[in-house]
């Protein structure tokens, strides 16, 4: 990867959702619940500022003027999700977890907290604004031997759950919005990928020791800023696991450093903007025979084809320097985040049954020379915006990398968004009084600063008998309270418990299966199967697939999958059988014969029979035939 | 003292003698670090012992006055200075339309920068702010009042009813009245009856989420109100708001029928005892209501636009003291509306008192504070006893729509009328009939 004579700036923007009952403006649980009994359909109109100016951000939601359809259950939501009752009073709990958390990272509290309204017109705030408050400025987080500047802590309420997004409308489920999440921006940092993950691991920890934070997919999300040296930041925001964030960062630096070569092979060339990136012409008449399906499929839904010439663009859209870096893959999901399917670009040309012919015809069409490529926009007449956005984005292929929000993909790449919001527009809640932040409150919140991951970590191990591997990996696992249950209502060794929660889970997980649909219900009861000896610890990994491929519980995996244990008797018989009728090897191996025999039983009885009782009795057997030699 | 934006006593002081205030650009240095920001106004009955500055990342903080060791200048507040253009009308063959506005800001902006709301105002600012209103129609905007509708009181009723008169006397053919939502629908009676045989709808209308937000209902209310105004094939006076929580559909209710009926619903209003007069939906209308009077040309349009302040409309209780009455007697009261329980009955103790005051010259009418439904006192002994008296029941009239027609008949006219115009159905107060599907509880 040569991304060397770059440093990358990242800057971490942790939101975690807080543990505390109930959602932040309004007495509702939190819990998920998308089943509609109402929907309600909203528009949301920008609020023109008193400078008559306009955040691109919000244009460009309000340009897609889409509709927002919110799924309404009374399980999960009131009148104040709906925008349709004013905000409670704060849920102080959510103000507490955050005052304890910059105790913690020695943080100054502010003395008298405003609760602010933050426009987001995306649709994913029903009131078009996300209500937020400043709870604490600077601080420092320690992750090992690196010290992180703490820029603020904020407590905010979270978004609604995009469930669905149609050509018409988003759709949404209430049941996540208001629920209260507090905010952590860490200062940028020049650091490598790995390190920055240890960074968010050692936030996610301090979070986490608090007792505030709530566990679980979806609860942890952070926002990356990253950018090389010189440039604007990119921000990808909601990235939900933390072994994507190194991916995500390596990513971030080879695309902007990509677009930065772009911008300077440009520049060696003498070319610039204005002349360089023309005006779209309709060459719809070019395609009226046309056999490319995709420009069929346009046509007859009454789009045009676009051209464009780029001067001196040739093979520019096609280099690929690191895998998925590509100029065309810039234009192209900027194309499908307004809508559009995509872009066709002259490097990849002739393909999607445009013929070289097709080709030919554009080309002598938009003047365009050896040298130069085009872009075609299959694009309806309301996708002026599209156009134009798509348009201006060429213009700045000069530029080097721009400042973009964008999501990432799920496998370490990031995705073009939307471009990223002015600086913030944030007026008064006046909704919501002041909240002045006394002395005591500061006491009550002292009380909960957890003591350092090192000595948790300590009393884990010394209270479980774990070791330091297990116990990080069960202290950061979701299941962490059904260790603790487990270990206080079985005799089963924490260890074994620790060891199935985390490593054969990782290991079930790994070959593709879906461990989210083991709740802690179903994994309790096969903890219950181990602790009665129904259950052998060799069978639990095949039990637990079996769990997740059926979705049943564990005692039907049992079942299924035949592993009803041996009897003692029986297995003493069986020992007994297969050291007699192999003789000959104990003779000549004496004990080494252990080895072999203990391999064919395990193969007969794994599952079914616990190992260390099959090898206490094989040890006997070839004992007692070693005597009577 | 005085206050300086908002801030008092040390504070004040401190600001006056850095020569800083609201606006400004400052840094303010405590004994823990130093804040760069912008000096935010104070709220009326915030405590004063804190200065609340806007960080340059948007945030409001309160910073306590023992804390602060300095505050120095960076930058002196300039006004945004955002102008707004005049609209481009699409036609030239437009109708010629105005809203009246009396204080609910039906648009407003917001400056970020110090978080201020400033409702927008003239025609022009309007426009910009709801530039859909200009495909409609050539607008003009007048602010008539910049009130809460909660301090509304009669004689903002005439003003606004002249006022009314005057602008549909000049021809214009669509008519909105902003209003606060608090009162609207007793504004809307008032209307109903100080405006005889208008030839136009006027559409009152307001918002229930306020204008400085993205999901106001301030702008599709007002959008829908101006269309119903211009295009609605009947005349009146009507109420137009949200007719469920969506975006989708706005009902139009007759100003005499009109109730809000939630704190804080964007379709707090609803018809009572009625359906609503028509439904606005998709950029159409649809009438409901038969038998509304038709849109036409002004001939007979007529005004009586005064209204007694001497009424009052009491709602009765359990136990409730009957002396009340003898001290509105006392006040020179002229008129009582009743809310009584159930089919319009009180305590047969109050009885006496009523039959003292109205033989002094009251008049006492009787709706029910059940709100659905008609008063009979024909059922009980009670209610026979008070007709009996000489209580006047309403039928099925909305109890302040009754205490406004009160007022109005004892504003326009002689004693001797006040009994025979109350009992006329003179703006669709009364309805003769209810049916089945109406009066049906407030939910979806």
């Amino acid at each position: 990867m040569e991304t060397r004579p770059f440093k990358a700036k990242v800057g971490l923007e942790l939101h975690q959702q807080l543990n505390v009952g109930r959602k932040l403006f309004c007495d509702c649980p939190i819990m998920e619940y998308a089943e509609a009994e109402y929907k309600i359909l909203r528009y949301l109109r920008p609020t023109q500022s008193e400078l008559g100016e306009v955040d691109p951000a919000v244009m460009f939601e309000f340009r897609k003027n889409k509709a927002n359809i919110y799924i309404y259950n009374s399980k999960a939501s009131c009148l104040v999700e709906c925008d349709e009752e004013p905000p409670h009073p704060i849920n102080m709990d959510a103000v507490k977890a955050a005052i304890t958390v910059a105790l913690a990272l020695g943080s100054k509290v502010v003395e008298e907290l405003h609760v602010m309204r933050k426009i987001v017109i995306d649709g994913s705030n029903t009131t078009g604004f996300q209500r937020t408050v400043l709870v604490a400025l600077d601080g420092v987080l320690k992750a090992d031997d690196i010290e992180v500047p703490v820029q603020t802590i904020s407590v905010e309420e979270d978004a609604a759950r995009l469930v669905e997004e149609r050509d018409d409308a988003k759709v949404f489920s209430l049941d996540r919005l208001g629920v209260p999440l507090i905010e952590i921006s860490l200062a940028p940092i020049e650091a490598d990928p790995k390190t920055v993950e240890r960074v968010a691991l050692a936030l996610g920890r301090l979070l986490r020791l608090t007792g505030f934070a709530a566990r679980g997919i979806g609860t942890i999300r952070q926002d990356i800023n990253i950018s090389i040296e010189g440039f604007p930041p990119c921000e990808v925001k909601g990235v939900q696991k933390l072994d994507l964030i190194p991916k995500i960062i390596e990513y971030e630096m080879m695309r902007q450093y990509h677009l930065y070569n772009v911008a300077r092979l440009l520049k060696e060339k003498g070319l610039d903007s204005i002349s360089s990136i023309g005006e779209y012409v309709d060459v719809t008449c070019l395609f009226e025979g046309a056999s490319s399906r995709i420009v069929r499929n346009a046509l007859d839904n009454g789009k045009k084809v676009y051209g464009i010439k780029l001067k001196g663009f040739r093979g520019l859209f096609k280099m690929e320097p690191y895998p998925n870096v590509r100029l065309g893959l810039e234009l192209a999901d900027m194309a499908r985040a307004y809508g559009l399917g995509g872009i066709i670009h002259s490097d990849e040309l002739p393909a999607y049954g445009i013929s070289s012919e097709d080709v030919e015809r554009v080309k002598a069409y938009l003047s365009v020379e050896e040298s130069d490529a085009f872009v075609l926009v299959l694009a309806g007449e309301r996708d002026y915006d599209a156009l134009s956005a798509l348009r201006q984005r060429m213009l700045r292929f000069f530029e080097g990398p721009v400042p973009e929000t964008r999501g990432p993909t799920g496998d370490g790449r990031t995705r073009y968004s939307r471009p990223r919001p002015g600086s913030a527009r944030m007026y008064p809640e006046t909704d919501i009084p002041l909240i002045r932040v006394t002395r005591e409150l500061i006491e009550e919140c002292r009380k909960f600063v957890p003591k350092p991951w090192s000595e948790v970590l300590r009393d884990y191990m010394q209270k479980y008998g774990l070791n330091e591997k297990l116990a990080n990996q069960i202290l950061d696992s979701v299941y962490l309270g059904l260790f603790e249950k487990v270990c206080s209502m079985t005799k089963l060794s924490p260890t074994l418990v620790a060891v199935v929660l985390t490593e054969h889970l990782v290991t079930v997980s790994r070959e593709g299966l879906d461990i989210s649909v083991l709740d802690e219900g179903m994994l309790f009861e096969l903890f219950q199967l181990l602790d009665s000896g129904r259950v052998s610890k060799e069978s639990v990994i095949d039990i637990l697939k079996c769990m997740c491929k059926e979705g049943v519980s564990a005692g039907d995996c049992v079942k299924r999958l035949g592993l009803k244990p041996i009897s003692e008797e029986d297995l003493a018989k069986m020992v007994h059988e297969t050291v007699v009728s192999n003789r000959a090897i104990v003779e000549s191996l004496k004990e080494r014969s252990f080895g072999p025999l203990m391999g064919m039983l395990m193969e007969k009885v794994r599952g079914k029979a616990d190992g260390g009782k099959v090898s206490r009795l094989l040890k006997e057997e070839i004992a007692k035939l070693l005597q009577n030699i | 003292m005085e206050k300086l934006d908002g801030y008092s006593g040390a504070l004040k002081r401190l600001l006056e003698e850095n020569n800083v205030r609201a606006g400004d650009v400052v840094k303010v240095v405590t004994g823990e670090r130093e804040y760069v920001g912008t000096i935010i106004p104070r709220y009326e009955y915030a405590s004063q012992d804190f200065l609340t500055l806007k960080l340059l990342n948007g945030y409001n903080i309160g910073i306590s006055l023992d804390k602060i060791l300095s505050i120095t200048l960076i930058e002196k507040h300039s006004p945004p200075s955002f102008k707004s253009t005049p609209p481009e009308f699409k036609s030239k063959n437009l109708p010629k339309a105005v809203i009246v506005s009396t204080g609910g800001t039906i648009a407003s902006r917001v400056d970020y920068r110090t978080g201020g709301v400033r409702p927008a105002l003239s025609a022009f600012d309007l426009l910009s702010v709801v530039p859909e209103l200009a495909e409609i129609a050539k607008v003009d905007a007048e602010v008539l009042f910049s009130m809460y509708s909660e301090n509304m009181t009669q004689s903002n009723w005439t003003i606004l009813a002249k006022k009314l008169h005057d602008y549909v006397s000049k021809g214009y053919e669509g008519v909105v009245v902003t209003h606060g939502t608090d009162t609207m629908g007793y504004t809307a009676a008032a209307l109903s009856f100080a405006l005889k045989n208008t030839p136009v709808p006027i559409v009152l209308v307001g918002s229930q989420r306020s204008s400085d937000r993205p999901s106001s209902d301030a702008s599709s209310n007002l959008i829908s109100a101006m269309r119903t105004s211009i295009e609605a094939p009947f005349s009146g006076v009507y109420v137009l708001m949200h007719g469920w929580v969506s975006d989708e559909r706005m009902e139009v209710h007759l100003g005499t029928k009109v109730r809000k009926m939630h704190t804080s619903r964007r379709d707090a209003f609803k018809s009572i005892n009625i359906k609503p007069a028509a439904i606005y939906e998709n950029g159409r209308i649809h009438v409901i209501l038969d038998n509304l009077p038709k849109r036409k040309v002004p001939s007979s349009f007529e005004i009586f636009p005064n209204f007694d302040d001497r009424v009052a409309l009491i709602k009765f209780y359990p136990n409730m003291d009957p002396e009340i009455f003898l001290y509105l007697l006392d006040r020179g009261y002229r008129g009582i509306v009743l809310e009584g329980f159930g089919l319009g009955h009180v305590s047969s103790r109050a009885i006496s008192v009523l039959k003292k005051i109205i033989r002094d010259g009251v008049f006492v009418f009787m709706t029910s504070q059940c709100i659905f439904g008609r008063v009979r006192l024909t059922v009980y002994d009670t209610g026979r006893d008070l007709l009996e008296v000489g209580v006047i029941p309403l039928e099925d009239m909305l109890s302040e729509t009754a205490f406004v027609k009160l007022s109005w008949c004892l504003g326009n006219f002689e004693e001797d009328r006040v009994l025979d115009i109350m009992k006329a159905n003179i703006a669709y107060e009364f309805s003769s009939r209810t049916f089945l599907e109406e009066g049906e509880r407030f939910g979806d």
